[in-house]
């Protein structure tokens, strides 16, 4: 802009989030080719932290940015495999059954949203629990899946189990990149920037002409069919189907773990968090009860000490920003770090933006 | 009354409003053009934000319509209203308190006036810096005290391009100062053609911009006109100062 020195200019990203840019690129290319250098149990466990990174980052768009806080999202997860089980039973590619599956519970979310969506806060929350009792009470009633006994995706059982687990790998891989991509797109376009206004006043966001349910169902729908296929996936990686494993409220628990330690509402912090409750997953996971202890104590401490996460924490000391989705006005004549206007005892114009 | 001779842009008539048994609008007609300036005053519980919610579609009224150029918006929500330039402010201010000054009024420019990315920028600039909020651009509103809350209450409703504002106490809880300050951007509206409903207890920061005058009390319109008359009005005297029942 030619009018740069003399009217304020908007900042998208800082030369840090631009580094943090490329850099996202680079390990991306690099986890793609990390299988030819990685043991068979390290695949599979990369695997499922991409299958985390999903769920933290679809329960962080849907409650850290809209304000949807769901109680009830292993519907999705458990849909997401049941789908893809009854397609693959069809005669479909079970490959193909994964990304179909995850379309129909993305399909099957949109006439949910309609009563759903009517409830508010709590109400939402439970409401959604609710649902995934009920739909796993349905699932069960399906004679493919016999009961608590459940099944198998047997028909991935053509591909030798070294090709199986790379494809997987991959595809985990893909759709993690694709539906971290779609988010940031989102949430850092106007229609982001709606999402976040209607999580902190819905009234308000309607009095300035934001479209409240329909955007609201747009991140409903998109949070289904990211749960969905986290949920495909998860089935591939370990073939069997018990409907009790998958429709488990555990699964939106360790969403919201991830998401609060890792800071609830900032893009970075969704990964991060995914991140830690893999970490904890790996050192702790076989330890059994102590496991669990450790996961409990985590989210204690981090409420107590570190109430906005990580990620959240981080981004108040040091400002620090990789992938922003906000907005920040520059002034003429100041630097764009320090724009010094806003002189405020507690915190610096850095610290300021939640998102 | 609106001038005869003008065109109406925004009517309501025959508007009740009933929250279970308790009436709180009964039988309410008003009628304004676009370039007017309407100051509504009345005792508490009158009637006033209701009437305001009802014209700007927070919710429907219990009966009557409402018109907003030309057009029956009686079942329109808040949302559409906005969009076709009918914007409210809210009396106890509503933030996106996680969102910085700048993001709220982007909100309105981006959704509210339907604006281009490079467009809502320049609007939302261009409010920040008629309200005087420039400075705190970058702050989160949850971070920002009253007289600021209350700017970037009206820095996000122009952002949204309204024809007509409807300020909900915009002065309330404010210095002389500070509302005196609020008066001036308000008046820089009026150059703007913008036409404005103003709801307000501090009457004489109202009067240096109403050209006409409403009173309200018990959901009744009950003296409406050039604001010394209105003001000087035996009824209206009777409202404020508790006469007893009529």
């Amino acid at each position: 802009m030619s009018a740069a020195s003399t009217s304020p200019i908007i900042e998208r990203g800082t030369t840090t989030s631009r580094i943090a840019a490329i850099a996202v690129a680079v390990i991306i290319a690099l986890l793609a080719i990390a299988p030819q250098f990685l043991s068979a149990g390290a695949v599979d466990r990369m695997t499922a932290l991409f299958i985390y990174v999903i769920l933290a980052a679809m329960w962080n768009a849907l409650a850290g940015f809209g304000g949807l806080v769901s109680v009830g999202q292993q519907v999705f997860f458990g849909l997401g495999a049941y789908f893809a089980i009854r397609l693959a039973d069809t005669g479909l590619n079970p490959f193909a059954s994964l990304f179909v599956a995850a379309i129909i519970v993305g399909v099957v979310s949109w006439p949910l949203s309609l009563f759903m969506l009517r409830l508010r806060n709590g109400e939402f929350a439970i409401g959604m629990w609710v649902i995934a009792a009920l739909t796993h009470l349905l699932v069960n009633l399906d004679r493919l899946v016999q009961g608590e006994t459940g099944t198998s995706l047997i028909s991935l059982n053509v591909y030798d189990a070294g090709t199986r687990r790379v494809a997987i790998y991959w595809l985990a891989l893909g759709s993690m990149t694709a539906l971290l991509a779609i988010l940031f797109g989102l949430l850092r376009g106007s229609t982001g920037a709606a999402i976040r206004a209607i999580r902190d006043n819905e009234d308000a966001a309607a009095s300035v002409g934001v479209r409240v349910t329909g955007t609201k169902r747009l991140l409903f729908v998109l949070a289904a069919f990211g749960i969905g296929v986290a949920g495909a996936l998860w089935l591939a990686t370990s073939i069997t189907f018990q409907p009790k494993t998958y429709f488990n409220v555990q699964w939106t628990a360790y969403m919201i773990f991830m998401v609060l330690v890792g800071g609830i509402g900032t893009f970075e912090g969704a990964i991060l968090g995914a991140l830690v409750f893999f970490l904890i997953e790996t050192w702790f996971g076989g330890t059994g009860v102590w496991y669990l202890v450790s996961l409990g104590a985590t989210a204690v401490l981090f409420s107590l000490f570190l109430p906005r996460g990580l990620w959240g924490t981080i981004e108040e000391r040091f400002g620090l920003r990789l992938l922003p989705v906000g907005y920040r006005v520059i002034l003429p004549g100041h630097a764009p770090a320090d724009d010094g206007t806003a002189p405020s005892p507690e915190q610096t114009p850095l610290d300021q933006e939640k998102a | 009354m609106p001038h005869p001779q003008q065109q109406a842009v925004l009517t309501a008539a025959g508007i009740h409003k009933r929250f279970g048994a308790l009436v709180v609008l009964d039988a309410v007609d008003f009628a304004m053009a676009a370039d007017e300036a309407v100051g509504i005053v009345g005792p508490n519980g009158a009637g006033k934000t209701t009437l305001l919610s009802v014209l700007s579609g927070a919710f429907p009224p219990t009966a009557g319509t409402v018109s907003f150029k030309g057009g029956d918006v009686t079942s329109l929500p808040a949302t559409q209203r906005c969009r076709l330039g009918l914007v409210r402010t809210h009396q106890v201010p509503k933030p996106f308190s996680g969102m910085t000054t700048f993001e709220n009024v982007f909100v309105a420019a981006s959704h509210g006036a339907g604006l281009g990315r490079d467009e809502a920028y320049e609007e939302a600039l261009g409010s920040l810096k008629l309200c005087g909020m420039l400075g705190v651009a970058n702050r989160r509103a949850e971070t920002l005290g009253l007289l600021d809350r209350k700017r970037l209450e009206l820095a996000r409703a122009l952002a949204a391009r309204p024809t007509l504002l409807l300020l909900d106490e915009i002065g309330g809880g404010l210095t002389d100062g500070e509302a005196g300050e609020l008066v001036g951007t308000i008046k820089e509206l009026r150059r703007r053609k913008i036409g404005i409903v103003w709801i307000e207890h501090i009457v004489h920061i109202l009067l240096q911009v109403a050209e006409r005058l409403i009173c309200m009390d018990a959901g009744k319109i009950i003296a409406d006109g050039e604001p010394q008359a209105v003001m000087a009005d035996p009824e209206v005297v009777r409202a404020y100062l508790g006469g007893g029942p009529k």
